[in-house]
């Protein structure tokens, strides 16, 4: 069985120009150990489905889904209770930006502190002592010193660190990471990156890793998924993403990688992900596919077969053995 | 820390000779002479009234008797009072207790229901208790003061018979002015029923005083958490697994706090003002009623030093506010 098994989850917000679907009919699956990275332009709905998953959205989304279920329990019919003894603990998330995501008001000791007296019931000293070991862990230089700093005192980098070391604080058998680099510097991302991977081979985490970056997923992921204005249109095994993707997106995509751009210029993919008023009738990618034809537009395109990555494409991209060569 | 707070004090300077100055100038513009108002319903002789003016030195140039005030309050010296011969200094300081026995009373109302009201209106927000609560607020801040007194004392004083209606104490009690606060000298008196007597008299002037600091209170409470619910560090804290109780009431309270305090700090100004109302309806012998007394007598130098004290007062108030936020959030303390 799965450590995290999601069929058909759907997001839709509440707003005064109507409702709006930011998550439509995905699935995601995670085994123990797992290293999934999540892909797909700003607005495609990546954080909400996560945030969907830990029961952290605001009360004008509306959920459904017709599995939830982490680690043998169902989330969806779970109390409050039951799903605040399991987030934090077993499934832990980290944020975008780390600067804000940290309590201004509070030292990082304390923030760190308070999760493991709230799940794992340490007493004063033992709190301390495992506070500074995660600090370690996760190579904040100085440990005992840092403890007691506020998050304006540390670098954008160092209190990423510390949403690390919160988040993996109880063990969690589920790291999900939200984009932890986009704001950070490069040198800094790529640290960050390395740490995130070592840390889940050390303990054998399972890993949802989501991204814009294709770069990135290529060195981290065992498999990733695709997502496109709420949709995920395709789901593959790095590899095999790579070698021939199956969805135009998917291939426009990794055509904008600088290190695969063909000329000069590097390809960019025209036009914006549909917002909640101009979502077309066919298939959601289809107004900037360059394959587009009147079915396309027409028509949503159902998911193919898994050897097609599930790619949702009336016209997955097939390529033939000459073409690969 | 101690740079800021001295820094802090030398901008107190200009306030202060601002003060002096609208003090001096405030009971002399007001219509009337406080040597006719001495005399009463009699009169006086055209020579008792030039020796009395030269007794207070009235018939000074303005500049002069300006200078001579000022010279007096650097010293230390706030003069005595024409109707009771002591010094305004020592009538000051025997009221004061009283009217901060009632503000501080009042604000302990209007924090202790005006914050957790605040939360649970933003946490709330849009439903049955934050509309109610918003309606109220409203109702409670534009409501004159007077008005909601009378109101108070009608339905429980008149009606109901449960408060007194003025005064700190029923008169069947004496005992000595040890902290001039009446709960805590009924309390160490010792006499029976003494300290239940001195806290029903204090019920009513409570509410009425701290009715508006009550609503601003909660309205800010509730604003400043509607902000600080949508940041990012929320979300963390509830991802944590952190229950509501403590996310709101520690992550986000915490946050909400510095807004709330600079209402709680400019509150206090609004409590004075308010004093004057709520202690003479209440005929509460605090430093207002006193004020009002001594404007109506004209009672210059009380009048003067009276205003001073409260300006000062006002300013203290401001500056540990200021100290404050330091405290609450860390990042204000660096820059
Ligand atoms: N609280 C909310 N209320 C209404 N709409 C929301 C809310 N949160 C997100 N959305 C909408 O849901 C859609 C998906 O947002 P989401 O944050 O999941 O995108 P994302 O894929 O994570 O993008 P990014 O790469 O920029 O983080 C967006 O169109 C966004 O505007
Ligand atoms: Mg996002």
């Amino acid at each position: 069985m799965s450590l995290l098994e999601i069929r058909n989850l759907s997001v839709e917000f509440a707003s005064a120009s109507g409702s709006f679907r930011a998550v439509d009919g995905v699935d995601v699956t995670v085994d123990a150990g797992d290293v999934l990275a999540i892909v797909g332009e700003s607005g495609s709905g990546k954080s909400v489905s996560m945030l969907a998953m830990m029961g952290l959205l605001p009360w004008t989304a509306t959920v459904t889904a017709d599995e939830m279920t982490f680690d043998g329990k169902e989330l969806r019919t779970i109390s409050a209770k039951q799903r605040r003894d399991i987030i934090g603990k077993d499934m832990a998330m980290i944020f975008q930006e780390p600067m804000s995501s940290l309590n201004p008001c509070f030292t990082v000791g304390f923030q760190i502190k308070e999760a493991l007296r709230l799940h794992l019931g340490l007493n004063r000293a033992d709190r301390h002592a495992r506070a500074i070991e995660l600090f370690e862990q996760v190579g904040i230089p100085d440990p005992e010193k840092r403890l007691s700093a506020f998050p304006h005192q540390l670098s954008g980098g160092m209190n990423q660190r510390v949403m690390i070391a919160m988040a993996i604080s109880c063990r969690p058998k589920l790291l999900i990471a939200d984009e932890p680099t986009t704001a950070l510097d490069v040198t800094i991302q790529a640290q960050i990156i390395d740490l995130l991977r070592e840390l889940q081979q050390d303990t054998g985490m399972g890993l949802i890793y989501i991204t814009h970056d294709m770069g990135v997923v290529a060195e981290t992921a065992e498999r990733v998924s695709v997502m496109y204005a709420g949709q995920k249109i395709e789901e593959q095994e790095v590899k095999s993403l790579f070698a021939p993707p199956h969805h135009p997106y998917t291939s426009a995509l990794l055509s904008a990688l600088p290190e695969r751009a063909v000329s000069k210029h590097l390809p960019t993919i025209p036009g914006v992900v549909p917002g909640q008023f101009d979502r077309p009738a066919g298939c959601l990618f289809s107004p900037r596919c360059s394959f587009a034809d009147d079915r396309c537009k027409a028509e949503k395109p159902p998911q193919s077969s898994k050897e097609l990555g599930l790619a949702r494409c009336h016209y997955p991209i097939i390529l033939t053995s000459e073409e690969l060569a | 820390m101690f740079k800021y707070i001295v820094i802090r004090l030398l901008t107190f300077l200009p306030t202060f000779f601002g003060v002096t100055l609208i003090s001096f100038a405030f009971i002399r513009v007001l219509p009337g002479d406080p040597i006719i108002v001495m005399a009463g319903e009699r009169g006086m002789s055209e020579e008792r009234y030039n020796a009395l003016m030269a007794q207070f030195g009235f018939d000074k140039p303005m500049l002069q008797q300006y200078w001579e005030y000022l010279w007096g309050v650097l010293h230390g010296d706030l003069g005595n009072s024409f109707v009771t011969k002591r010094p305004v200094w020592d009538e000051f300081f025997t009221l004061f207790p009283a009217t901060l026995e009632l503000s501080i009373c009042a604000m302990i109302f209007a924090i202790a229901l005006g914050l957790p009201a605040g939360v649970i209106a933003a946490v709330n927000r849009g439903k049955f208790f934050d509309r109610t609560l918003m309606t109220t607020a409203l109702i409670g801040y534009s409501m004159p003061i007077f008005w909601w007194a009378l109101l108070l004392i009608i339905v429980f004083s008149g009606n109901l018979g449960w408060t007194p209606v003025s005064g700190r104490i029923s008169l069947l009690y004496y005992f000595d002015d040890v902290t001039g606060f009446m709960l805590i000298d009924s309390f160490l008196s010792g006499q029976k029923g003494s300290f239940s007597s001195a806290v029903q008299h204090l019920i009513l002037p409570t509410i009425v005083l701290g009715t508006i600091p009550l609503a601003v209170i909660a309205r800010q409470t509730r604003s400043a958490m509607l902000e600080v619910l949508s940041e990012d560090y929320i979300r963390t804290a509830r991802a944590k697994g952190l229950s509501p109780g403590r996310v709101n009431g520690v992550h986000a309270l915490r946050n909400a706090l510095i807004p709330v305090i600079t209402v709680i700090g400019l509150s206090v100004g609004t409590l004075l003002a308010g004093a004057i109302l709520t202690e003479t309806i209440f005929s509460w012998p605090g430093i207002g009623k006193w004020m009002v007394d001594s404007i109506f007598r004209r009672d210059y130098p009380v009048v003067q030093g009276g205003l001073l004290l409260i300006a000062v007062m006002i300013m203290i108030v401001n500056l540990t506010v200021d100290v404050l936020y330091g405290f609450i959030n860390p990042k204000i303390r660096k820059s």
